[in-house]
């Protein structure tokens, strides 16, 4: 799925919203998310799961091409662990057959 | 404080006026949307943000961490989240406290 045709799934649903004022939404809720994570915070979406920054530390690293060694500062990277009801609903697809 | 749902509504409603419960939909419809794809195995893409990816695992020994007991980790699909290249560059920058 895409964000165009989440934009889709979305407005089938809230049928009274015109499609470009799902998209607004969508493109401002993720804005939300980044700009979030950007500034240092975690976002919390409960069944859904949870965003965070993770630090990884400066490191000597090699230019693949040349092998020269370069220093590389150190970073925050996102992170996401997935809630409870995501975790489940993933799995049942293959935990299914077996239960039958 | 960590951003929630009821934050991201209540910014629909202040920046585009939809009114408190159509912001509360959009955000519950966005949230469950995302998972009913990745529940029917499909990943998702959302670019500028990160794509959400399914892994299957097979099974693996583990070890109950208290008893030492050895029990087996059943095979499992997961969901791994890669960020887009806009999103880490974003992020990358950030110098506040280190986790």
């Amino acid at each position: 799925m895409t964000k165009s045709e989440l934009i889709e799934a979305i407005t089938r649903k809230q049928h009274h919203l015109p499609a470009k004022d799902v998209e607004l939404a969508v493109k401002h809720m993720l804005e939300l998310m980044s700009e979030t994570l950007a500034g240092g915070g975690r976002i919390e979406i409960r069944g859904f799961g949870s965003f965070c920054l993770h630090y990884r530390p400066p490191r000597m690293g090699r230019n693949p091409k040349t092998g020269q060694a370069v220093h590389l500062t150190g970073k925050h990277v996102p992170h996401f662990k997935p809630g409870k009801d995501l975790r489940e609903r993933v799995n049942e697809v293959l935990r299914l057959p077996f239960s039958s | 404080m960590a951003l929630t749902k009821a934050d991201m509504a209540e910014s629909l409603f202040h920046v585009f006026g939809f009114n408190k419960r159509e912001a509360r939909d959009l955000v519950d419809s966005f949230f469950e949307d995302l998972r009913s794809s990745l529940a029917s195995g499909e990943q998702v893409k959302l670019s500028g943000f990160g794509n959400f990816d399914l892994r299957n695992k097979n099974q693996r020994p583990g070890r109950n961490p208290k008893t030492g007991e050895e029990i087996p980790i059943t095979a499992r699909r997961v969901v791994t989240f890669r960020a887009g290249q806009k999103l880490k560059a974003r992020v990358e920058t950030y110098a506040g406290t280190r986790e």
